[in-house]
C-alpha cells in the first residue's frame, strides 16, 4: 500500500532544501490552503451534481444531461452564474453580521475537512485530541446559521435559524456520544491511530451490537446536523421557503448551499473513518491472499468509496423520507436517541473492560 | 435540440453580431454559458399554467435535464420568474416587489394568455391586461394554458436570449440603481 | 311542498312563498333573520346546511338570495331578501347560524356594499381596501380611471368594523382588533410554496405555535361573475374550465346542465355517460395531484413524482378525445363538443389495471410511512356538525362524517347507474381527509370499470338553438367536483345572457375553516391542514 508521507515528505525536504525554514512552512501553508481549498470546490461541485443526478433516478427522471457530457458539467455552470449573481444589499439588516454569517459557515466546514484522513499519509490535521477538534470546529457552523438568520431582518429566517439552533445542538449530542462509544474502543482520539487499529477488521463489524447501535444513531444524527431531509426543517420549502438564508444571493447564498454539501461529504467522511476503517482496506483475518489484492487498491480510493456509499444511504434518506416536525424532532432526539445513547456507552465499556470484542 | 437548428429568430444572432475585443467575448461567452445553463426558476404560480408548469417540472417532460430544476422558494436565489397565470390588480404589486426582490440578472416569462394580455380575462375589471405593464418580459409563451413542450421551448429561447448578453462589454442588463431621495427609518 | 309551505306561512305570516323546483321564500330584511332562525331550529324543517349564498343587484334594490338544504330531509329552499337603500344597505347577519355565512357575507359585502348587521368583522374579502366601489353593483363603471393598477403594497389593517343594529333602528359601527400589535405576525404568502397558489394567510405565531390565522383571498380574482354577465350562455361555458382547473369538466358539467335544465333539454344517455367517464377521469387526476401535492408539503419530494407520473397518463387519455390536458372545454349545451376517440376505451381499461400496483406503491411509500402518519394523524379535527356548519363539502367533509356525497344525494348524469360506495370516515382529521381521498381514487377506478363497457350508442351532443335564451327565473344545479359540491346559481330575464351567474366554489369553505383548524398547531400542521383540504386559489377568488 503506497503511503503518501513519501511525497509529502520529498515536497518538505525540497523546499527545506532551497529556503530558509520560515519560508518553507509559509509556502507549506499556502500550498495545503490551496489543495484544501481546491478539493474543497470540486467536493462540493461533484456532489451537488451526484444529488441532483442521484433525486433524478429516485424520481423516474434522467436529470441534468445537457451541460456536458451526462451533465457533468451542470454544477460547474451553476457556479459560474452564482459567482457573478448580484450580491443584494439589504435594507434594515445587521449589515456586519449579515456579511459575515456565510463567511463563518464555510469556515467551519473547511475546518472540519482538514481533520479528515484521505488516504495512508493523506491528512492536514492530525494531532492526539483529532476527533475532540473535529467535533468542536464542526459546531462552529451553528453560529453562522444562527447570525444568518437573526441579522437578515426576516421572520421566516429567523424562526428558520431557531429550528436550527434546536436542531443542531440536539443531534450535537448523540454524534459526540456515538464517537465518544467508537473513542472507547479505540481508546484514541487521534484519527489515524483510529484508522490504523482497524486494520484487522473495521469497528463496525469489531465492536459487535454497540459498534452497530452507535453506527446507526450517527447516521441518523449526522443527518440532522447536515440540516437534510427527513430533518430540513430549518430551510423547509414549504414552510419558511428558504429558511435561515431566504434574504441571501449569490456567491453569499452559494456559501450556504457549498457548505451544506461539504458537511453531508465530512459526515459521510467521518462515519466512513471511524466505523468503516477510513482508508484502511478491507481485510479478513487469515485471508493472506484476499488481504493482499485488497491492499493494490489505493487507499484514497477505499476512502472515497466508503464515504460514497455513506453519502448515497443519506441522500436515500432525504429522498424517501417526509419531513418531521419540530417537536417530533426534538422528541426523537431527547426521548430516545440519547438514552439509547447513554446506555449503548456503558455497554461498550463493560465490552472494552472485559474484552469480549473481535 | 442542437443550439444550430434554430433558425427562427434572427434578432438575436444580429444582437451577436456586434463584436467585442477577444479576452472580453471569450469570458463573455464563459459567464453566458454558466447564466443560460443555470436558469433556476421562482416558485411562482397563480393559476391554471402553474400546474403545467409543475407537470414540467415532473417526470415526463422533467426540465432538469437543462439544469432548470433547482426552483427556488425565495426570490433572491432565483434567475427567472416565470408568470403562470394571470395577475390581478391586487397581485400586481406583489409581483413586482417579488420581481425586485430578485437578484440580477433575472428574466421574466410571460406564461399563458393571461400574462401576455389578460387573456380570457381582458375584460375584467380586475385583471391587469399583460403582465409587461408591470415588469419586463423577456419571452412570451402563448397557450392557455400553453402545453409543457411549449415551456420547454420558451426556456430554450431564454437561453439562447441570455447566451448574446455581454456582461465585460456591450449590453448589459444591471440596472441602474434607484436614487433615494427620501430617507425612511 | 305543501308542508313546506304551509309551515313557513305558519312561522313568518308576511313571507312570500313561491312554489317551484326549489321553494323560494321572500322575507323583508326585518323578518329575514328571524325566519333564518326557524329554518334551521325548526325540528321538521333543520335547514342547517348553508349551500349557496349570492348577492344581487336588482337594479331598484341590493339583496341576499341564500340556497339552503337540510341533510336530515334533504328538501331545498331559497330564501330571498332585499333592500332599497342603495346608499347605506343594511342586512341582518345570519352568520351565527350558519357558520360559513361568515366569510360569504364579507364576499357580498365586497361585492355589493351591503353591511351586514351583527357580522364579526366586516372587512372586504377579495378586493383591495383601496378599492373604489362595488364591483357587481349593475351600475358599477368598470373603468381603469375609477380604479387603476396599483403600484403600491397594500396596507393591510389589523383592525375591522362591525356594525350593530340598535333597537331603535339605528345603526353603530363598532371597531375591532384582528391582531393586536406585540403579536408575531407572519406572512405566509401570497407567494409561498405551500399555499398551492397565490393566498395569503396573516399568521399570528407564539414560537413555533399558530395563535391565530387570518386568510386574505383575492390575489386571483379574476371577477369571472361579472363577466359572465356580458356574455351569451354559450361563452359563459369557457369560464368554468379556468374556476377549480383540476375540475375543469365538472365544473362546465355543472353549468351545462343547470342550462340544460331551464331549457327543458333532454339529455342522450350516451352524453351522460361520456360525461360521467370524464369527471371521474377529472377527479382522477385531481386526486392523484393532490396526493402528490400534499407528499410535496410534507417534504416527501419522490412521492411527488410517482403520483404525476400517474396523472399523465390519465391526462393522455383525456387530451386524447377532448384535445386539451387541463382545460378540456369539452362540455357544450346539449352534450360534448366531439365524441369520444376510438382508442378510449381500451386506454381506460388498461388503466384501470395499471393504477390499483401503484396505488400499493402509494401506500408503501406515503400512507405507510410513521413520519407520514404522525404529520396528519390527530392534526386539524373537524368534527361532523361543523363540517356541515361550515359548508365543508367533498373529501374533506366526509372525512369528518357527512355522508355530503352530491353523486349520492341528488344522482345526475350516470350516477344512478353505477354502484360505487361512498368514502366516509369519522376522524375528521388530517389522515383522514388523506384517506378518503386515497379510497376516492379506487372508487373512481369501480365506477369507470362499471361504465367503459357499456356506453350507449347515440348522439354525442343534441340540436340546440343558434341562441339560447332561459326563461325567466333562477336555477340552480350541482355536482361533485374534485372538491366538493360545485353550484352554478343562475338569475335570468329572460334574455340571451345571464343576470346574475354565481358559482358555488366548494374551496371558500375550505379555506374559512383553516383559522380554526390550525389553532394551536405548529407551523408544520399548518402545512398539513392547508394540504388535506386540498383547495384550488382560483376557484375561492373566482
Amino acid at each position: 500500500m503506497f503511503d503518501f508521507s513519501v511525497v509529502t515528505k520529498w515536497v518538505d525536504d525540497l523546499l527545506n532544501g532551497i529556503l530558509s525554514p520560515t519560508w518553507a512552512t509559509f509556502i507549506e501553508f499556502v500550498l495545503i490552503g490551496v489543495c484544501i481549498l481546491t478539493a474543497y470546490a470540486v467536493i462540493a461541485l461533484a456532489l451537488i451534481y451526484i444529488e441532483r443526478k442521484v433525486c433524478a433516478f429516485f424520481q423516474c427522471r434522467l436529470g441534468p444531461n445537457r451541460v456536458g457530457p451526462f451533465g457533468l458539467l451542470q454544477s460547474v455552470a451553476d457556479m459560474f452564474k452564482m459567482l457573478i449573481k448580484e450580491i443584494i444589499d439589504i435594507k434594515h439588516n445587521d449589515k456586519f453580521l449579515f456579511n459575515l454569517a456565510p463567511y463563518v459557515v464555510i469556515a467551519a466546514s473547511v475546518l472540519a475537512f482538514g481533520c479528515i484522513p484521505f488516504g495512508k499519509g493523506l491528512h492536514i490535521l492530525d494531532f492526539n485530541i483529532g476527533i475532540f477538534f473535529l467535533i468542536a470546529v464542526s459546531s462552529i457552523g451553528v453560529v453562522g446559521i444562527l447570525l444568518a438568520g437573526w441579522s437578515s431582518n426576516n421572520k421566516y429566517s429567523l424562526i428558520g435559524a431557531m429550528r436550527s439552533g434546536a436542531q443542531m445542538i440536539s443531534y450535537e449530542l448523540s454524534i459526540g456520544l456515538s464517537i465518544l462509544t467508537i473513542v472507547i474502543f479505540a481508546g484514541s482520539m487521534q484519527l489515524s491511530t483510529i484508522v490504523e487499529s482497524q486494520a484487522n477488521g473495521w469497528f463496525l463489524f469489531r465492536g459487535h451490537i454497540p459498534a452497530l447501535i452507535a453506527f446507526l444513531v450517527y447516521l441518523v444524527a449526522g443527518t440532522a446536523e447536515t440540516n437534510r431531509g427527513p430533518f430540513d426543517l430549518p430551510e423547509a420549502d414549504s414552510e419558511l421557503t428558504a429558511g435561515y438564508h431566504t434574504e441571501y444571493s449569490g456567491m453569499h447564498f452559494g456559501f450556504f448551499y457549498l457548505a451544506e454539501y461539504l458537511n453531508l461529504f465530512i459526515v459521510a467522511a467521518v462515519a466512513s473513518t471511524l466505523f468503516l476503517g477510513g482508508w484502511m482496506p478491507l481485510h479478513i483475518p487469515g485471508w493472506d491472499g484476499f488481504n493482499q489484492i485488497m491492499d493494490y487498491i489505493p487507499s484514497p480510493l477505499w476512502f472515497l468509496g466508503k464515504t460514497a456509499v455513506m453519502i448515497f444511504i443519506m441522500m436515500w434518506f432525504k429522498w424517501t423520507f417526509p419531513r418531521l416536525r419540530i417537536d417530533q424532532l426534538l422528541r426523537l432526539e431527547w426521548k430516545y436517541l440519547l438514552p439509547i445513547n447513554l446506555i449503548n456507552l456503558v455497554l461498550m465499556v463493560i465490552i472494552v473492560v472485559f474484552k469480549i470484542h473481535f | 435540440m442542437k443550439y444550430e437548428d434554430f433558425k427562427d429568430n434572427e434578432a438575436l444572432e444580429q444582437l451577436r453580431a456586434s463584436g467585442t475585443n477577444i479576452i472580453m467575448g471569450s469570458l463573455d461567452k464563459l459567464i453566458d454559458w454558466g447564466r443560460s445553463n443555470s436558469l433556476w426558476p421562482l416558485t411562482f404560480a397563480t393559476s391554471c399554467c402553474g400546474i403545467e408548469y409543475m407537470a414540467v417540472g415532473a417526470a415526463r417532460y422533467d426540465f432538469s435535464r437543462f439544469g432548470f430544476e433547482v426552483t427556488r422558494a425565495s426570490p433572491r436565489q432565483s434567475d427567472f420568474i416565470m408568470v403562470a397565470g394571470t395577475i390581478v390588480h391586487k397581485m400586481a404589486p406583489v409581483l413586482k416587489r417579488l420581481y425586485d426582490q430578485m437578484a440580477e440578472p433575472k428574466y421574466v416569462i410571460a406564461m399563458g394568455a393571461c400574462a401576455i394580455s389578460g387573456g380570457p380575462f381582458k375584460d375584467s375589471y380586475h385583471v391587469v391586461n399583460g403582465v409587461d405593464t408591470i415588469i419586463p418580459v423577456d419571452v412570451y409563451m402563448p397557450g392557455c394554458p400553453p402545453r409543457p413542450e411549449a415551456l420547454l421551448y420558451a426556456l430554450m429561447q431564454l437561453q439562447r436570449k441570455v447566451k448574446v448578453e455581454k456582461f465585460f462589454g456591450g449590453v448589459n442588463r444591471k440596472e441602474k440603481k434607484p436614487e433615494i431621495t427620501q430617507v425612511i427609518d | 311542498m305543501i308542508a313546506l309551505k304551509e309551515k313557513i306561512t305558519s312561522l313568518v305570516p308576511a313571507a312570500a312563498f313561491d312554489e317551484a323546483a326549489i321553494p323560494t321564500v321572500t322575507v323583508a330584511a326585518s323578518e329575514y333573520k328571524q325566519l333564518a332562525q326557524q329554518l334551521r331550529n325548526d325540528a321538521d324543517l333543520q335547514f342547517n346546511y348553508l349551500l349557496c349564498m349570492t348577492g344581487m343587484d336588482f337594479g331598484d334594490s341590493l339583496g341576499v338570495v341564500i340556497l339552503l338544504e337540510s341533510t336530515t330531509h334533504l328538501h331545498q329552499i331559497y330564501v330571498k331578501t332585499v333592500t332599497a337603500d342603495r346608499e347605506n344597505p343594511y342586512i341582518p347577519s345570519v352568520s351565527d347560524i350558519w357558520d360559513t355565512a361568515r366569510i360569504n357575507e364579507r364576499e357580498v359585502f365586497d361585492f355589493f356594499g351591503i353591511r351586514f348587521t351583527g357580522h364579526p368583522d366586516m372587512r372586504r374579502l377579495f378586493l383591495r381596501n383601496d378599492w373604489v366601489g362595488y364591483p357587481l353593483r349593475k351600475d358599477y363603471d368598470a373603468g381603469e380611471a375609477l380604479n387603476p393598477v396599483p403600484t403600491e403594497n397594500e396596507d393591510i389593517r389589523d383592525t375591522t368594523l362591525t356594525y350593530e343594529a340598535l333597537p331603535d333602528g339605528a345603526i353603530a359601527a363598532r371597531e375591532r382588533t384582528v391582531f393586536e400589535s406585540e403579536e408575531y405576525v407572519v406572512n405566509v404568502g401570497p407567494q409561498h410554496p405551500a399555499t398551492h397558489g397565490v393566498l395569503h394567510f396573516r399568521v399570528s405565531l407564539e414560537g413555533e405555535t399558530v395563535k391565530k390565522v387570518d386568510v386574505n383571498c383575492g390575489y386571483i380574482h379574476r371577477g369571472i361573475e361579472k363577466l359572465c354577465e356580458k356574455l351569451t350562455y354559450p361563452q359563459t361555458l369557457g369560464y368554468t374550465d379556468r374556476l377549480d382547473y383540476l375540475g375543469s369538466h365538472q365544473n362546465r358539467h355543472a353549468l351545462c346542465m343547470c342550462i340544460e335544465e331551464a331549457l327543458g333539454l333532454e339529455i342522450p344517455d350516451r352524453v351522460k355517460y361520456i360525461r360521467t367517464i370524464m369527471d371521474e377521469l377529472q377527479r382522477l387526476s385531481s386526486h392523484l395531484l393532490f396526493w402528490s401535492c400534499l407528499c410535496m408539503d410534507l417534504g416527501a419530494l419522490t412521492a411527488f413524482f410517482y403520483g404525476f407520473r400517474d396523472r399523465e397518463k390519465v391526462l393522455n387519455m383525456m387530451e386524447e378525445t377532448t384535445g386539451g390536458r387541463l382545460i378540456q372545454n369539452y362540455n357544450v349545451i346539449g352534450g360534448v363538443s366531439a365524441d369520444i376517440h376510438p382508442n378510449l376505451v381500451s386506454r381506460i381499461k388498461e388503466f384501470l389495471t395499471y393504477l390499483p400496483p401503484m396505488l400499493k406503491e402509494y401506500r408503501d411509500v406515503f400512507t405507510g410511512n410513521v413520519i407520514a402518519q404522525q404529520r396528519m394523524k390527530g392534526i386539524g379535527v373537524l368534527d361532523t356538525a361543523t363540517a356541515i356548519s361550515y359548508g365543508v363539502t367533498g373529501p374533506s367533509g366526509r372525512a369528518s362524517g357527512w355522508a355530503c356525497d352530491t353523486r349520492k344525494r341528488k344522482p345526475y348524469a350516470a350516477y344512478d347507474k353505477v354502484e360505487f360506495k361512498e368514502a366516509v370516515r369519522t376522524e375528521g382529521d388530517s389522515f383522514a381527509r388523506y384517506l378518503v381521498r386515497i379510497d376516492e381514487i379506487e372508487q373512481s377506478l369501480h365506477i369507470l370499470e362499471q361504465l367503459v363497457d357499456n356506453i350507449p350508442e347515440g348522439d354525442y351532443a343534441v340540436k340546440t338553438k343558434p341562441v339560447i335564451k332561459l326563461p325567466e327565473g333562477c336555477f340552480f344545479k350541482s355536482v361533485e367536483a374534485s372538491r366538493g359540491e360545485f353550484g352554478v346559481y343562475i338569475e335570468s330575464r329572460g334574455d340571451k345572457n345571464p343576470y346574475r351567474m354565481k358559482f358555488r366554489s366548494p374551496c371558500l369553505p375550505l379555506v374559512d375553516v383553516v383559522d380554526m383548524l390550525s389553532r394551536d398547531g405548529k407551523i408544520a400542521d399548518l402545512i398539513a391542514i392547508g394540504g388535506t383540504l386540498d383547495y384550488v386559489v382560483p376557484d375561492i377568488d373566482r
